[in-house]
């Protein structure tokens, strides 16, 4: 791990004045994939201030019906909140299939969102990335691509998202959040929040440097039955292959959200539209122009599979 | 420390803060450090099973690290030291976590609770107990972790703590061999001991039903 300086930050401008000052400087809450990439040193920051005393750690009902969720709620206490196992399940059920007990433990809402990709061409040192290292290229392509994008991907990079809450945020319209050096807040939708890569895989979101993400909105609760599918290469602690968030109404009608197959949480409002005609029909629409390669054009039939399944369910 | 450093620091720091000012003048510039050479330690405070415990850390040292390396308690082991094998579990305010992934100087305060926190080789903690009686290990590398995991899996089930098996999300999560399975998912045993580290979990769990 290279060396860093660390402090810890007492108020949110003063934390984003921080990373905003120092070109490296980063934010670190909960640590469990910063310090994973620091170890490999793919993450190098200069300095790291520890945003965990500034308060973002309650969740509170909104003026508008809704929950907000501070950035620092740890994935554990969200899933496990009685509100939101009550109204928005299918919120609960995507966190608790990411993961580990000990790593919900202590990453948080913000930290969540902000994970990057497990592409194992990002991982490896030794191989050309785009998203790692700017201009070198990309080794997956043409590579072992097997868990990696289907669509919304470029000819500069074909790594996926990997999380699992952010497709429940995404099928929820959620809002994110922010805070800035200046003390200017922003409220981002969720749906713009992770970029498709382009020619610029390197940045995942459109946070700009030194914007602190201070908590995250739900709108008013939809009803419906609510389902987090995930399909993976083992029962559990694993990353998706492909999931399917999906909330469905008494009439057939819903939202449905894909995770493991694209740079962001995949959902499409004119698929969902097409819900009352099945699953068949929704995914056609969903990934209408994907690019699969070789090894992962499986994950389109399985999507479908996985959103039938859903379907299949009753109660 | 020599000068030398000092000075190629500062020299720095002035180039970034110019660079900085220019680009937004309410942002107050600061000195950049030096990457390849190490920050200066940082102390840190902890309880460690119910001590106070006082170091002073180089920012990079992980709790991991500042357990087996600065207090030589040896019992939390290194795996993975990726978070993904939970070797290194320990409870940290009541709550299990990586130990690989969390820094020292980010526990100031915190009450950390290592395996030989739960019992000794005279006074075994329950779990240890169930452990030893239902053979829940073989090489026995992973066990202090799994053992730390199990304690506080209980704990999380008691709190009402969901699980992803858990067929109605709203009820009170039970303590099926499933729901145990799944709650311990984020500890690897390479030997195998799995369905004897269920059991062992299972037995505390009944003994506690009835005592």
């Amino acid at each position: 791990m290279k060396a860093f300086t660390y402090e810890r930050a007492r108020d949110p401008v003063a934390a984003a004045r921080a990373v905003a000052a120092r070109q490296g400087a980063r934010f670190i809450a909960g640590g469990t994939n910063l310090l994973d990439l620091m170890k490999l040193e793919i993450e190098t920051p200069t300095h790291l201030v520890d945003v965990q005393d500034l308060g973002f750690d309650r969740i509170e009902p909104t003026a508008e019906g809704g929950l907000r969720i501070g950035a620092l709620v740890t994935n554990t206490d969200l899933a496990a909140d009685h509100r939101v196992r009550r109204d928005y399940g299918v919120l609960s059920r995507a966190i608790l299939a990411g993961a580990s007990g000990q790593l919900r433990n202590k990453a948080t809402t913000a930290g969540n969102l902000l994970q990057r990709t497990r592409c194992p061409y990002f991982y490896d040192t030794n191989m050309a990335c785009n998203k790692r290292k700017p201009g070198s290229g990309c080794a997956a392509i043409g590579g072992y691509s097997r868990q990696l994008g289907v669509i919304g991907v470029s000819d500069t990079c074909i790594a996926t998202f990997p999380g699992d809450m952010a497709v429940a945020l995404r099928l929820l319209d959620a809002v994110v959040e922010t805070i800035d050096a200046e003390g200017l807040t922003r409220a981002i939708p969720i749906a713009d929040f992770h970029r498709l890569w382009g020619n610029r895989p390197e940045q995942d979101t459109v946070l700009r440097p030194g914007e602190l993400l201070t908590s995250v909105t739900l709108p008013r609760p939809l009803g419906g039955r609510h389902h987090y599918e995930k399909v993976r290469d083992r029962a559990s602690y694993a990353f998706a292959l492909v999931s399917v968030a999906a909330v469905i109404q008494p009439d057939g009608t819903g939202r449905v959200a894909f995770g493991g197959v694209a740079p962001k949480p995949w959902r499409v409002e004119a698929a969902e539209a097409l819900l009352p005609q099945g699953a068949a029909a929704v995914t056609a629409r969903a990934f209408q122009g994907a690019t699969p390669t070789k090894d992962n054009a499986f994950k389109l039939p399985l999507a479908t599979r996985a959103l039938a399944a859903v379907l299949a369910q009753k109660d | 420390m020599s000068d030398l450093p000092r000075l190629e620091i500062s020299r720095r720091g002035v180039l970034a803060g110019t660079a900085m000012l220019s680009a937004s003048p309410a942002i107050p510039a600061r000195a950049a450090p030096v990457q390849d050479e190490p920050a200066p330690l940082m102390p840190v405070r902890f309880k460690v099973n119910g001590k106070d415990r006082q170091l002073s850390l180089d920012p990079r040292t992980t709790l991991l690290d500042a357990l087996r390396e600065h207090l030589h308690l040896t019992g939390t082991k290194k795996g993975c030291d990726h978070g993904q094998c939970g070797a290194c579990t320990v409870i940290v305010e009541g709550r299990r976590i990586n130990s690989c992934l969390s820094l020292a100087v980010m526990h100031e305060g915190d009450a950390v609770t290592t395996i030989e926190g739960l019992g000794t080789p005279q006074k075994l903690h329950p779990m240890q107990a169930a452990f030893v009686k239902h053979d829940g290990y073989q090489c026995g590398y992973c066990t202090p972790g799994q053992i730390c995991s199990a304690v506080a899996v209980l704990g999380e089930i008691e709190r009402g703590v969901p699980s992803h098996v858990q067929a109605d999300l709203t009820a009170s999560p039970r303590a099926t061999n499933l729901e145990l399975r799944e709650r311990m998912s984020g500890n690897i045993c390479r030997c195998g001991a799995y369905s004897n580290i269920a059991d062992a979990m299972k037995d505390v769990i009944g003994s506690e039903v009835a005592g």
